[in-house]
């Protein structure tokens, strides 16, 4: 049972585009954050939907790293739970290699895609059952989909992953109180290893431990998806993070995906308002002792999202048409953008931001 | 499961946790221990240990009738707590009654836990509606009380079938009556820790992988909710055998061919008053000694699995 030799991502010579290997389409999804309705009947209120995801479209080609930043509650962790099944989606499509996960009718099906696309979560403390035994929790997957039927073989595809990502095989014997938070996430990876997937889900799998070992774990994937040619979708509110791993790049506010393209474009030139004060906001040598411009103001209620385009109460180059109108994504090279101010060429390229919002919510 | 060598041993591990500090540096732990221990031993070895067999009829002697307990001038030796109005050893009795009470105990927590661990799980782990039907239907079962509850089932059973078919189903109507009352304690309880648990990141991951959710709540959420479940029913122990006892009082639990404690108390309440107190003393002494010592563990149990009063 070992993994096919997958043939290393984006090989220069490989001009025609394959197609992705995973694809959301126009992915929407709602939550219900309605009160309970005997309190909704005295109140005489309505429902309550809070739409989490907004027409948040990307393809993710094989051996890629994507991956989507933005501030708390933005919506890129449900983006993490639509792509691997957790939730369904309240509409939009969500394809891989090819095939429509929402439309697999039968359970022997989707397990055939399930064993392809697996998740790394973000809490190494919450995401192992404490009750079990580090070898019974990285063989789940091999007995889920019935990979190895014998017990034998099953140990020794435990002991191979746990050697795979540093730690001995004798660890397996071991409950997950008994490591640290970063071997517990190595423990995490063998596991969403283990039925030897292609597309490797990311929430923010560094996010709750130290510096040092971030880079550690990080430098792991990334050692991973090298040999095994594995597909990312990552997760991180951390741009240091971000830059490190990711090829192409993401940014979401408010449930939209606002600017995407090649990660290094996207960090060195960045065009969105909300992307250029992010990375602002981000302390580098070559920056020290200039003045920083702080992304002011606070993410508006998602339940409740300002018209037009949602960035506006922050943005420093809205005008009226920002207000009334939403910008959707459009092509500037490389990258895509979805900002008026963008389009109309408001702001010279590398022109700074002006500091304060242009107006009040 | 393999037999290989664990490295510090299972016993030394055991023996290193803090439930077992806890348990030895408790005033309350130890003595409690001993007494149920004792009570418990005392009652599943009665037909091997008792001095007499209570039920063996060619061995009863009605001269022997009234005897008093034995500290007592008209006492006599082979009958330490006395005897009852058959002449039937009262030590003897109220060891194979005492079998009786714990059986009825035991099971019926079995069967509510069971119940209500069930239904708790279901209702936690689907949510929704069916979560919303099942706990009300919980709130109603709260509503009455357990003993009438009880009573009622009891009461529909005798009527339902003939007499010689009700006595061989006593048991078991019993059984279920009391676990039938006592399942709500459990769903709730397991409700609420499925809730907390159902959100956890290693839930999610095992949806991810495509687990059936029934397989996902019995190996994943269940075993991470029980141990408040093993709190509730040691002290529901108590309480059973005390609803056993009291509806064996009340002439509708067991048969009087298989005297519980209940029974014993209930025979012996009607010569109270005409001097012979021992026969119902001695077996409602017994009563009390099992549930409180049960009952005391059970507090022990809860105060040391709670990490917030240590």
């Amino acid at each position: 049972m070992t993994h096919a030799e997958a043939p290393t991502a984006a090989s220069p010579t490989a001009s025609p585009p394959a197609p992705p290997l995973a694809e959301a389409i126009g992915l929407r999804r709602d939550f219900d954050v309605s009160r309970p309705l005997l309190a909704r009947l005295v109140a005489g209120e309505g429902r309550r939907r809070l739409r989490a995801v907004d027409e948040v479209s990307f393809a993710i080609a094989r051996g890629e790293t994507l991956a989507l930043v933005g501030e708390s509650g933005c919506g890129k962790s449900t983006v993490a739970k639509l792509m691997v099944g957790l939730y369904p989606p309240t509409g939009g499509r969500i394809r891989f290699d090819g095939a429509e996960l929402g439309a697999l009718a039968s359970r022997r099906a989707q397990a055939a895609y399930r064993r392809r696309l697996q998740m790394i979560f973000q809490d190494p403390y919450a995401s192992l059952n404490p009750r079990w035994r580090v070898r019974d929790i990285i063989a789940e997957p091999i007995r889920a989909f019935g990979l190895l039927p014998d017990r034998a073989a099953q140990r020794a595809r435990v002991a191979e992953l746990l050697t795979q990502v540093g730690l001995a095989p004798a660890d397996g014997e071991k409950y997950p109180h008994e490591f640290s938070g970063g071997q517990r996430q190595r423990i995490s990876i063998a596991r969403a290893l283990a039925s030897a997937p292609e597309f490797l889900v990311c929430d923010e799998p560094t996010s709750a431990l130290d510096v040092s070992v971030q880079a550690q774990i990080l430098n792991l994937m990334k050692e991973l998806q090298r040999q095994f040619g594995l597909t990312y979708l990552f997760i991180s509110h951390n741009l240091a993070v971000v830059r490190h791993m990711a090829d192409r790049l993401g940014v979401m506010y408010l449930g939209r995906i606002v600017e995407i393209g090649p990660a290094e474009t996207v960090f060195a030139t960045p065009r969105h308002p909300y992307t250029r004060l992010l990375l602002e906001a981000l302390p580098d040598l070559e920056m020290t002792g200039r003045a920083r411009t702080p992304v002011g103001g606070e993410v508006p209620n998602p339940i409740d999202p300002p018209p037009g385009c949602t960035f506006h109460p922050r943005c420093p180059l809205a005008n009226a048409r920002c207000r009334a109108e939403r910008p959707e994504l459009a092509r500037h090279g490389t990258v895509e953008v979805a900002c008026h101010a963008v389009e109309e060429g408001r702001l010279a390229e590398g022109a700074a931001l002006p500091v304060a919002p242009a107006a009040g919510a | 499961m393999s037999a290989a060598p664990r490295s510090p041993g299972r016993l030394a591990r055991l023996l290193d946790s803090d439930i077992a500090y806890s348990f030895l540096h408790s005033p309350v732990a130890l003595p409690s221990a001993l007494v149920a221990l004792l009570c418990i031993g005392g009652a599943l070895l009665a037909p091997w240990i008792a001095p007499h067999d209570p039920f063996d009829l060619a061995g009863l002697n009605l001269l022997d009738a009234f005897t008093p307990p034995v500290f007592m001038p008209e006492g006599r030796l082979g009958f330490l707590l006395g005897t009852d109005d058959q002449g039937r050893d009262l030590l003897s009795t109220i060891m194979h009654g005492a079998r009786i009470s714990l059986l009825v105990g035991f099971s019926a927590v079995l069967f509510a836990m069971t119940l209500g661990v069930a239904i708790g799980l279901l209702a936690g782990y689907v949510g929704g509606s069916l979560d919303a039907v099942l706990m009300r239907i919980a709130d109603i079962k709260l509503t009455f009380p357990t003993i009438l509850i009880a009573l009622l089932i009891d009461g529909v059973v005798r009527a339902a079938l003939p007499r010689e078919l009700h006595d061989r189903v006593a048991l078991p109507v019993v059984i279920f009556s009391i676990g039938f009352a006592n399942w709500v304690q459990f769903a709730r309880t397991v409700r609420g820790s499925t809730l907390v648990e159902k959100n956890k990141e290693y839930v999610q991951a095992a949806r991810v992988i495509g687990l059936h959710p029934l397989r996902i709540m019995a190996s994943h959420v269940l075993p991470n909710v029980l141990g408040p479940v093993l709190v509730i029913a040691t002290l529901n122990l108590g309480f059973a055998i005390l609803a056993e006892a009291t509806l064996s009082f009340l002439g509708v639990g067991v048969p009087p061919t298989q005297p519980s404690l209940g029974t014993l108390i209930r025979i012996g309440n009607d010569f109270l008053f005409s001097g012979e107190w021992w026969i119902t003393v001695f077996p409602g002494l017994a009563l009390v000694t099992m549930v409180l010592s049960i009952n005391l563990l059970g507090d022990w149990l809860r105060d040391a699995l709670n990490p917030k009063l240590r």
